[in-house]
């Protein structure tokens, strides 16, 4: 190969780029986690390595302030109960897109095409309106998951596997009697798991880190989920604390471990073209 | 997977009675009427309805409201909303601190965009190649994207505080007044934190478009003695156009979209609202200030102005 001297700096400086970007990008993750645990704030670069005075005594610190473990569930049930809906209707919705003829399905495809260009900033306010004083759902996790229940990107993901599935297996159901739902459930659904864990792990992101809407929605702490009573201690609280940033810290670490954990175990399932075809359609 | 139970429980629940229904039915009138597979409609039914209700009612609402006098009244109570014509935008147009939050948010994008579109494009193009670490490597630049903003917030205000790692290291290098508080810096320092905390999610993007660059086209390249750069220059930056386009609208729509950072990191805009955002405002006019009407009209002019940014961007972008 003649190019291969002329190519070899270059495979060197990406890799010094790339790990370098890497570690730059990874920096303030191990600073939290180094920084909940250090009983006094020591912001020296020293500080940032520490050999002793390890502590857990953060956690405990910020357990006492903001509930951790009633804010956690909080941010389950509001994850969740997105999650569900996303997929109940999600799945519906994209069978029904992909394999179905009927009446109106060119104008719902259209509003599926709209509603991913409507920005929330127009929502916020006339939801917040309807949601927390039309209909009273303030405080409620119903009220935090409605304006999330549809999501039109795993409409997209749905339906784009569910077309990439050959027609002869649902033409074969449909010769053997089976009913669109009898196809839907028994046939489709189970070619359909890795999507299935794509729209989940993409969902729960979402929710999980959702701060503005459950802000504005839930002024009780006791139905607030950890990112809100987390924000609240920032603001309000930590001024006030004996070593506040490592209580924050404490704080921010419990909340990024579940997302970062899932995301971890599957990273594998992030692929590039599941995200291209949600955002592409 | 708990998820996966709920889609069973809700999905097996109309088996029994829908279908049975649409498949004994007389074929051809029905067929005429709602198409061959009328089921279709009761499985997207659901998405429909709440596609209307959370979305389309909402939106008619906003510009409804926005020209209207709209406040808060008690549950129930029968009030008069006049029509109010252009008022609320006259209102919102001559109110300095509007004017100033969409001045950041001018500075926010000119920042933020430019740096997010180039680096997430080099960061694809380098990790396309990589052969090894290539899972931590995407792992690293992945993991801002998927973590909460708040729980991230909280590092960066400990790193940037005028105490903290960075004036350390930095030593009389530091900003005087501190990144944070300090007028002009604030919103600069919030571009990049944002830059840094979405580059996962551009980064797929570009490397999805990556995957659909004939080889061909770096072959002929290579053969006629095209450096690296000139490669990437010439082959590479017009194929993946399309991909530059959408994300650089998404940022722009991100950038738009900004709250949490100046609510938390700059402490509600600060100083002196140099960081302010429109959706800040909007928070404050409308629900802490209980103006929803004027609210309302920030949100109508902060869309038209995403959608003149994105028409804009479409024509430098996407001709020939």
């Amino acid at each position: 190969m003649p190019r291969t001297p002329k190519r070899r700096p270059v495979t060197a400086l990406r890799a010094v780029a790339l790990f370098g970007g890497a570690l730059v990008f990874l920096f303030p993750f191990y600073y939290m986690f180094v920084g909940s645990l250090q009983a006094e704030p020591d912001t020296s670069p020293a500080g940032a390595f520490p050999t002793s005075g390890l502590t857990l005594d953060n956690y405990r610190d910020i357990n006492a302030r903001v509930d951790l473990l009633g804010s956690l569930v909080n941010s389950g049930i509001f994850t969740g109960g997105v999650i569900a809906c996303t997929v109940v209707f999600g799945i519906l919705a994209g069978y029904a897109l992909a394999r179905l003829r009927f009446r109106g399905r060119g104008t719902l495809f259209a509003l599926v095409l709209l509603v991913q260009v409507i920005p929330f900033q127009l929502l916020l306010i006339p939801l917040y309106v309807l949601i927390v004083r039309g209909y009273g759902l303030a405080d409620s996790y119903l009220g935090m998951i409605l304006p999330f229940a549809v999501n039109t990107t795993a409409v997209f993901v749905f339906r784009q596997f569910f077309l990439q599935l050959p027609d002869e297996l649902f033409a074969a159901a449909r010769v053997d009697g089976a009913g669109e739902l009898r196809v839907l459930w028994s046939v489709a659904l189970p070619l359909v798991r890795p999507a299935l864990l794509t729209v989940v792990l993409l969902t729960f992101i979402g929710p999980w880190n959702e701060f503005l809407w459950p802000f504005l929605v839930t002024k009780q702490a006791d139905m607030q989920p950890l990112a809100v009573s987390l924000a609240n201690y920032i603001s309000n609280v930590a001024a006030r604390a004996a070593n506040p940033y490592g209580a924050v810290l404490a704080g921010a670490c419990v909340l990024a471990a579940p997302a970062v954990g899932l995301f971890l175990a599957f990273q594998k399932h992030f692929v590039s073209t599941d995200i291209g075809s949600g955002v592409k359609g | 997977m708990a998820a996966a139970h709920a889609a069973a429980a809700a999905t097996a629940g109309p088996v029994a009675g829908g279908d049975g229904a649409g498949r004994r039915a007389p074929r051809g009138r029905v067929t005429a009427v709602f198409g061959r597979h009328p089921v279709g409609l009761l499985l997207a039914a659901p998405y429909a309805v709440f596609v209307a209700a959370v979305f389309a009612y909402p939106l008619g609402f906003a510009v409804w409201m926005s020209f209207h006098d709209y406040f808060f009244a008690a549950p129930g109570a029968v009030v008069d909303r006049p029509f109010v014509g252009l008022d609320n935008y006259r209102a919102v147009l001559t109110d300095p601190q509007v004017r100033q939050a969409f001045g950041n948010i001018g500075v926010f994008l000119v920042i933020n965009v430019p740096l997010t579109a180039g680096l997430a494009l080099l960061l694809a193009v380098a990790l396309n190649r990589v052969v090894r670490a290539r899972t931590f490597l995407r792992v690293a630049f992945y993991v801002p994207y998927v973590t909460a903003s708040v729980a991230v917030v909280g590092v960066w205000l400990f790193l940037f505080n005028s105490d903290g790692l960075v004036n350390r290291v930095l030593g009389p290098l530091a900003p005087d007044p501190s990144w944070l508080v300090n007028e002009g810096l604030a919103m600069p320092v919030i571009a990049v934190f944002v830059a840094w905390k979405q580059l996962g999610f551009f980064i797929l993007l570009y490397l999805a478009a990556l995957q659909n660059v004939p080889k061909e086209l770096y072959e002929s390249a290579a053969v006629d003695g095209a450096s690296a750069w000139a490669r990437f220059r010439s082959v590479t930056v017009p194929a993946v156009r399309p991909a530059t386009a959408l994300v650089v609208i998404l940022a722009t729509i991100t950038g738009a979209n900004l709250f949490t950072e100046p609510y938390l990191l700059t402490g509600g805009g600060g100083p002196n609202g140099s960081s302010a955002s429109p959706v800040l405002v909007m928070y404050q006019r409308g629900i802490q200030q209980g103006q929803p009407d004027v609210a309302a009209a920030i949100g109508v002019l902060l869309v038209i102005g995403v959608l003149v940014v994105s028409a804009i961007n479409r024509r430098l972008l996407e001709r020939d």
